[in-house]
């Protein structure tokens, strides 16, 4: 009785040491920096890295992914948006690093969307051994179809986040360098025009006391 | 009483594994990092973490023996600190946020930087809104059929897009504020520099002509 439900636990602890999870980050990327991220990945994983950049400059990034052999799998320059699905061809460490060395002052933050193979603390697996897919009732099957459309759904209601986030960081932005420059031009309108006026008055008041220090020397 | 104990093994072995198998990266001891969360109002936000420090000898990642926790610090969009804690190397901070907006999470270790400057691995895991919930663990505690947790999640996901709409309504609107003031300035400062470049036009003429009156040029 004891090694039995041993071996079934020891099972079902195998079944769940697949690497599979979900990680969403943003992250600020200074100038002149470079970001990597590793994770430790099995043969035959499914992964899905998508990014997108939300403010600074151009709007660009460039990225690097990176098989646990050193193989580059993926490279791209400046971009802005990207979605690499693929399936893991060795076992070990996998890293992508993105990479904003070609800026000099401007600062990135970009949106990192990591998934391995589904996520299993938020997919509900049944207690019970599952049954073959198409002993499915078609009420669970409806379900299981709703949850993935959600799941897209949730997916562009980020993206579209992330868009208006962009567009209201140029807004304020733009907001406060308009207030900045204004009030600077004012006061430059006002130095430069009393200073043309000084200026003028130097021209007819010193040349007569210069000339008439030549003349004395 | 044997199943109950094996369950218990079982999820904790679990809890391990999930811990233990995520995304990491490199810092330094006495660097900062920081993540950004946006996120709408009354939220929960889970984040779990596992530090390791880089042995010099034997250039390998292992488990920290000196102590070195690694301070949590959460700051609202306000720029208020909602959570600053000290954890050990391995831990799991949870906060609900209580106004809508962009959040800040920052890590950074407890060491000072006379221990020499080595790196840390960090392994984090951070759960936002429907992720967050533990699903198998509702199902365990209200005793819920699969069909049932499923409509359960559909529920949740169903009020995480109602609420996140919400909250992009309302940013929506501080936008709009946004670019209204952005308008009402523009128009404003350029009325009072078209009025200044005037009133300075005048004031020269009026002066220079004043001047040249006096020195008797004119």
């Amino acid at each position: 009785m004891l090694t039995i439900s041993l071996r079934i636990s020891f099972l079902l602890i195998a079944f769940i040491l697949k690497y599979i999870h979900t990680t969403e980050l943003t992250f600020e990327l200074p100038d002149n920096a470079k970001e990597c991220f590793h994770e430790k990945l099995k043969v035959g994983s499914k992964y899905v890295l998508e990014f997108q950049v939300v403010t600074g400059g151009n709007y660009d990034v460039d990225l690097e992914l990176k098989s646990p052999s050193g193989k580059i799998l993926y490279q791209t320059t400046k971009k802005q948006y990207e979605r690499i699905e693929q399936t893991a061809n060795e076992d070990g460490v996998y890293e992508f690093c993105f990479s904003n060395e070609f800026s000099t002052f401007t600062h990135k933050v970009i949106y990192i969307d990591w998934k391995v193979d589904g996520d299993p603390e938020h997919e509900i697996t049944g207690a019970s051994p599952r049954v073959a897919e198409g002993a499915l009732t078609m009420i669970e099957t409806k379900v299981g179809n709703i949850h993935q459309n959600l799941e897209t759904c949730i997916d562009y209601q980020t993206h579209h986040r992330l868009r208006e986030a962009t567009g209201r960081a140029r807004a304020e932005d733009l907001q406060e360098r308009v207030q900045i420059w204004s009030l600077g031009q004012f006061i430059l309108i006002i130095i430069v025009a009393i200073g043309t006026v000084l200026l003028l008055r130097s021209f007819f008041t010193d040349k007569r006391t210069s000339s008439h220090m030549t003349w004395t020397k | 009483m044997e199943n109950h104990s094996y369950l218990i093994l079982i999820i904790s072995l679990f809890q391990l594994i999930t811990i233990s198998y995520s995304l990491y990266f490199h810092i330094d001891e006495t660097e900062r990092k920081c993540f950004i969360e946006e996120i709408p109002d009354e939220t929960l936000v889970i984040g779990k973490y596992r530090v390791e420090l880089l042995d010099e000898n034997t250039n390998t990642y292992g488990a920290t023996p000196y102590g070195i926790g690694m301070n949590v610090e959460i700051k609202d969009p306000d720029d208020k600190i909602v959570l600053s804690k000290l954890y050990t190397s391995e831990g799991r901070f949870t906060f609900t946020s209580h106004m809508p907006g962009e959040h800040l999470i920052c890590l950074y270790s407890n060491s000072s930087a006379w221990f020499g400057r080595q790196k840390l691995r960090i392994h984090l895991d951070i759960d936002v809104g429907e992720h967050a919930i533990d699903y198998q663990e509702i199902g365990a505690r209200e005793k819920l059929t699969e069909l049932q947790l499923r409509i359960r999640q559909l529920l949740d996901q169903v009020q995480q897009i109602a609420k996140e709409q919400n909250y992009q309504r309302y940013r929506e609107e501080r936008f709009r504020a946004t670019s209204e003031s952005t308008n009402q300035r523009v128009l404003w400062w350029s009325f009072a520099q078209v009025t200044v470049l005037v009133i300075a036009g005048f004031w020269q003429m009026r002066h220079l002509k004043g001047f040249f009156l006096a020195k008797k040029l004119v």
